[in-house]
């Protein structure tokens, strides 16, 4: 009998405890800054282009080869504005497969790559699972924005 | 007049639990042969998860195999991965900075406490707590998995320990955090304590149930929690210690009859003595220096050879057996996971108990069928 009171008593002090919890849709809570969501490329403001040269490292690296990486000689580079010989032409991710191990950033040398560190990257319930390959647009979109912080963590 | 009955004629019936038993703790399946109330014959029936985790991480280089580390042991991440980068260190003989394996010590006892705090709440529903136990527990959890969120990015499947280190350096105010989350912990450890500890009704649902002997045990090759309620000192952090284990003082606790009861308890007080290692590992940590040797190759590759690395996971000896043939790659991977090998004590344990038993004895296995199936 004692012990069901002790643990009844343990319920009562919960009662006057601060509530941990977060209404989520409608509130979100904050999230760490090193928050590994998806990968996203990231947008060089400075050449208005993206960052990424399409240098393969990147898919070559993927354990689970959800990328696929198409490279064009860069047209800007002709024309004097850029260094970047090379740049990306198509890029897609399949977020449905994408396993979120960070290596595609770690081994890109241009740091052209990062995973997003927003609430709009966990948030990508789709109703078809082919909604989830994203391509270079969808992928550029939110540093084009600076919904990011580019920094992340490369 | 009176009619003549006979004795209602007692049949045993076959009952099917799971795969999709909510106690069951995940796809797990057994088929139970009951007389009455009394569980006469278990037969278990897994390979709901089979992925072929081990397979998989042939084809990866050692980078690559460290997410899939994780996903083979989904409550006790940095233990998995912990047994992987030792394995791969062994083979091609790197020292890891000292650093680097203070905070790998750190993460991975935090990890223990999140695990059994997972054990705690789902045990109390088990034993018919409902959501009480559960609560009180997750909110510990949460609590923990925040710092593992800060310091790794990701709230489970972290992939941060990588082959001679960690992947990147600790948040700056690491340390105030753990000391932060240790205090809510033993807070957490204490509310557990008022409310299942002596409460009388799980009490008598725990006690003399699944009573295990010392032998048994052994014979089973039951390991980690499960061993040490029947009253055998095995710990490999104590006995065979790895990483940096010898340099903290802490007991093994251990259980007298090994029942569900016992392993509860041992649990419970193996919580209580992990704060104790993470708050010496805390105090001896170096501020500053790297986390990974100064050099290491970009790429990867081992010389030919095997070895065993293991490690004391919280459900027991997570052990990673890596042959390789030189390379990039393992040539062969094996995992020993410990939900596995105790799992294989079920059905001595469950016969001759009540089916409702046979839940809490499933429960006090606290098995992980990621882990059970690969
Ligand atoms: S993201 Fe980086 S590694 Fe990948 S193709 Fe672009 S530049 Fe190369
Ligand atoms: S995070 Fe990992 S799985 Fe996802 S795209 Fe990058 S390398 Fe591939």
């Amino acid at each position: 009998m004692l012990g069901i009171l002790k643990s009844m008593g343990m319920t009562a002090r919960a009662c006057f405890r601060k509530p941990v919890t977060i209404e989520y849709p409608t509130t979100h809570r904050e999230i760490a800054n090193r928050d590994r969501a998806f990968p996203i490329l990231i947008w060089d403001e400075e050449h208005d282009e993206p960052f990424c040269t399409g240098c393969h490292a990147c898919e070559r690296a993927c354990p689970v080869e959800c990328m696929t990486v198409v490279m064009r000689d860069n047209p800007k580079f002709a024309a004097g504005e850029s260094k970047r010989r090379k740049i990306i032409d198509e890029f897609w991710i399949d977020y449905g497969r994408c396993m979120r191990c960070n290596i595609c950033v770690e081994v890109c040398n241009f740091e052209a790559i990062g995973m997003n560190n927003t609430w709009a990257g966990h948030e990508l319930s789709r109703y078809d699972r082919g909604d989830l390959v994203m391509d270079l647009d969808m992928l550029l979109s939110q540093s084009k924005k600076k919904m990011v912080d580019p920094g992340l963590r490369a | 007049m009176v009619v003549e009955q006979d004795a209602p004629e007692i049949v045993d019936i076959p009952i099917n639990m799971g795969p999709q038993h909510p106690s069951t703790h995940g796809v797990f399946r057994m088929v139970l042969v009951v007389s009455g109330e009394q569980v006469l014959d278990v037969t278990p029936h897994i390979g709901y998860m089979h992925r072929g985790g081990e397979k998989l991480m042939e084809t990866m280089d050692f980078r690559q195999g460290i997410g899939y580390a994780d996903r083979t042991e989904y409550l006790a991440q940095f233990s998995a991965e912990l047994a992987y980068c030792l394995a791969v260190e062994r083979l091609m003989d790197i020292e890891v900075p000292e650093r680097a394996q203070y905070i790998r010590v750190i993460l991975t006892e935090l990890n223990r406490l999140s695990s059994h705090f997972m054990f705690m709440g789902a045990f109390g529903i088990d034993s018919g707590l409902f959501g009480t136990s559960f609560t009180y527990a997750f909110r510990e959890r949460e609590y923990i998995q925040d710092v593992f969120e800060e310091v790794s990015g990701d709230r489970l499947m972290y992939a941060y320990f990588r082959v001679g280190g960690l992947a990147w350096e600790v948040t700056d105010n690491f340390v105030e955090r753990v000391h932060e989350v240790l205090k809510s912990s033993a807070q957490g450890i204490q509310d557990l304590d008022d409310l299942l500890t002596r409460n009388e009704i799980f009490v008598a649902r725990c006690q003399n149930i699944g009573a295990f002997t010392a032998q048994q045990a052994i014979a089973n090759g039951l390991s980690g929690p499960l061993l040490r309620a029947s009253g055998v000192p095995w710990d490999l952090r104590k006995d065979e210690p790895y990483s940096v284990y010898d340099r903290f003082k802490f007991e093994v606790p251990v259980g007298h009859y090994g029942d569900v009861y016992d392993r509860y308890l041992v649990r419970l007080e193996e919580m209580r003595q992990s704060i104790k290692i993470i708050e010496q590992a805390l105090e001896q940590l170096p501020p500053e220096g790297p986390i990974v040797p100064e050099k290491m190759p970009r790429r990867l590759r081992t010389p030919p050879g095997e070895v065993y690395a293991k490690v004391e996971a919280p459900r027991g000896e997570w052990g990673v057996y890596l042959v390789s043939k030189g390379g990039d790659k393992p040539y062969r991977l094996k995992m020993r996971s410990p939900s596995f090998c105790n799992l294989s004590a079920l059905r001595e344990m469950t016969i001759g108990q009540y089916l409702a038993d046979a839940v809490m004895i499933l429960g006090s296995m606290d098995i992980v069928l990621c882990c059970v199936d690969r």
